[in-house]
């Protein structure tokens, strides 16, 4: 019983952690042009990224992923999601659309939070604009950037567990077909206890992380 | 050495500075006094090209530097040497805060050190020259102890030396400073003045920006007296301060009088 149940849960933890890496992989760098977006000088375009940020943080990641998994098979002639690996994707799609909103609200705050000030001081001492961002703006813009990232990390290991509301069988989905399963009341406790625990763990390890990077960067204010 | 003619910059559809014109010998002190709002910020930055102005030209040595109807004198790449022909002590400093002093007064030189043609031939030398330059220039304003704290680790008073010492390492012939010492208590204040005080011995051509009226009288070989963009009355520091001809200036240094001189 025991050892059935840690294996599921491991091959769903699998999922979770392959959901968590491509959604990062994703949203980090579409974060990042995002943002670009909502600076750009030319107003149409910022307009567009501030409408679409403003959608995608003001409706639920549930809804959304909903939405990209069942829309597309009505009005594309073809489901693109009836591949193998189909719900995967999917989920991949609205996490990175989510999460790169997310991000690029992060981003900007830490691109804008940094003082005119220091780029000036910059230009006065006659550097250019490639060393000025090199030198002198990109680290304040990382230890702006790094705490709210890691907060958002975290609430993205736990989101990993909607996307089980398109069937697609993560570290929640596995440890709750045992709950529906004949393994009586250990059926119950065993998976709910090892869901919570593998959350636990894995959070824990990135708090871990991300305290020390804050901890770098710690030696400037 | 320094000539500005006719300057006058517009931030919308108001006008900062009205048709700005002032000299400045080698060597000389030029303390610029005025109330608040009056341009004198501005009227730094368009020198240090953080601003265009809308008119009048910037002279160097005779040279043509900046001249609001020539295109050809406000290239992108150009501006950037031609900066160095002044350095800016910004009211708030901006040091850069990842970098200690020392590194916040040697950066700039180790960059501007690699466009050199000897740079990878005598690499090692031209950074020892730069940090033995550093070490001395942070000796000078009274830092030697504090040379590898971080900007949050120093006060007020210590900060703008560093700045000072920032601003020489790039040998500006001229130095601007934006009130040295606002924003500084007493104790702090006279540090500071006695930096820029120690440069004005060595005829360190500079502006200065100050509400000091005792020490612009002091230190200043010229005062000029700013009111609402205009020059309003421009001379021999003692002169302007003691005896000002303008009714309007005459009024401004009515407010310090009582307490200052
Ligand atoms: N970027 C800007 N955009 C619009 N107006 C500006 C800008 N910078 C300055 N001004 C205006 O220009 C005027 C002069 O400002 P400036 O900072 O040069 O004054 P100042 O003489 O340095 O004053 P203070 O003694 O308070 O530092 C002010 O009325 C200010 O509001
Ligand atoms: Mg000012």
């Amino acid at each position: 019983m025991f050892a059935t149940v840690l294996q599921a849960l491991n091959e769903g933890f699998f999922e979770t952690l392959k959901l968590f890496a491509v959604t990062l992989l994703g949203a980090l760098p579409l974060g990042l042009i995002i943002s670009f977006g909502s600076m750009s000088k030319f107003s149409p375009l910022r307009w567009l990224t501030h409408g679409i940020v403003w959608i995608i943080r003001g409706t639920p990641l549930m809804l959304q992923l909903i939405i990209i998994f069942y829309v597309p098979g009505y009005i594309l002639p073809q489901n693109p999601w009836a591949v193998e690996n189909g719900r995967f994707w999917a989920a991949a799609v609205a996490f990175i659309i989510n999460y790169a909103c997310y991000f690029s609200e992060i981003y900007r705050g830490g691109i804008q939070g940094v003082p005119v000030g220091q780029q000036e001081a910059g230009q006065v001492l006659g550097m250019t604009k490639t060393q000025i961002f090199f030198k002198v703006t990109l680290m304040q813009m990382v230890k702006r950037i790094v705490p709210p990232m890691s907060n958002e990390i975290i609430t993205l290991v736990k989101d990993t567990a909607i996307a089980r509301m398109i069937g697609w069988q993560e570290l929640i989905y596995a440890g709750y077909a045992f709950m529906k399963g004949s393994h009586g009341y250990a059926g119950l406790y065993w998976p709910l206890l090892f869901t919570g625990l593998y959350y636990l763990l894995f959070n824990g390890l990135l708090t871990i992380l991300f305290g020390r990077i804050e901890k770098k960067l710690s030696y400037f204010r | 050495m320094l000539e500005v003619k006719n300057i006058s910059k517009k931030f919308g559809t108001t006008e900062v500075l009205k048709d700005i014109n002032f000299t400045l010998e080698k060597g000389d002190a030029l303390a610029i006094i005025g109330s608040s709002g009056s341009g004198k910020t501005t009227l730094l930055r368009c020198l240090n090209f953080l601003e265009k102005p809308n008119k009048g030209q910037i002279l160097v040595d005779g040279k043509l530097i900046f001249d609001a109807d020539d295109p050809s004198t406000q290239k992108e790449n150009e501006i950037r040497r031609k900066r160095l022909h002044f350095g800016l002590v910004f009211q708030n400093f901006n040091l850069f805060p990842q970098y200690t002093a020392k590194e916040n007064v040697m950066l700039a030189s180790q960059l501007l050190a690699k466009e050199r043609e000897d740079y990878k031939e005598k690499k090692k030398e031209i950074l020892a020259e730069i940090t033995a330059e550093a070490e001395d220039l942070l000796t000078q304003v009274g830092l030697s102890e504090k040379m590898d704290l971080y900007p949050h680790q120093l006060s007020g008073g210590q900060c703008k030396r560093v700045a000072i010492a920032r601003a020489l390492a790039l040998h500006p012939e001229i130095l601007c400073f934006d009130e040295p010492t606002s924003a500084l208590d007493p104790e702090l204040t006279g540090e500071v003045l006695k930096v820029i005080r120690s440069l004005a011995e060595k005829d360190t051509t500079m502006i200065i920006v100050t509400h000091e009226m005792a020490f612009a009288r002091d230190v200043a070989d010229k005062v000029v007296f700013m009111d609402e963009g205009v020059v309003v009355e421009e001379g021999p520091a003692h002169e302007v301060i003691e005896n000002p001809k303008a009714e309007r200036t005459r009024h401004f240094l009515a407010r310090y009088s009582q307490e200052q001189m």
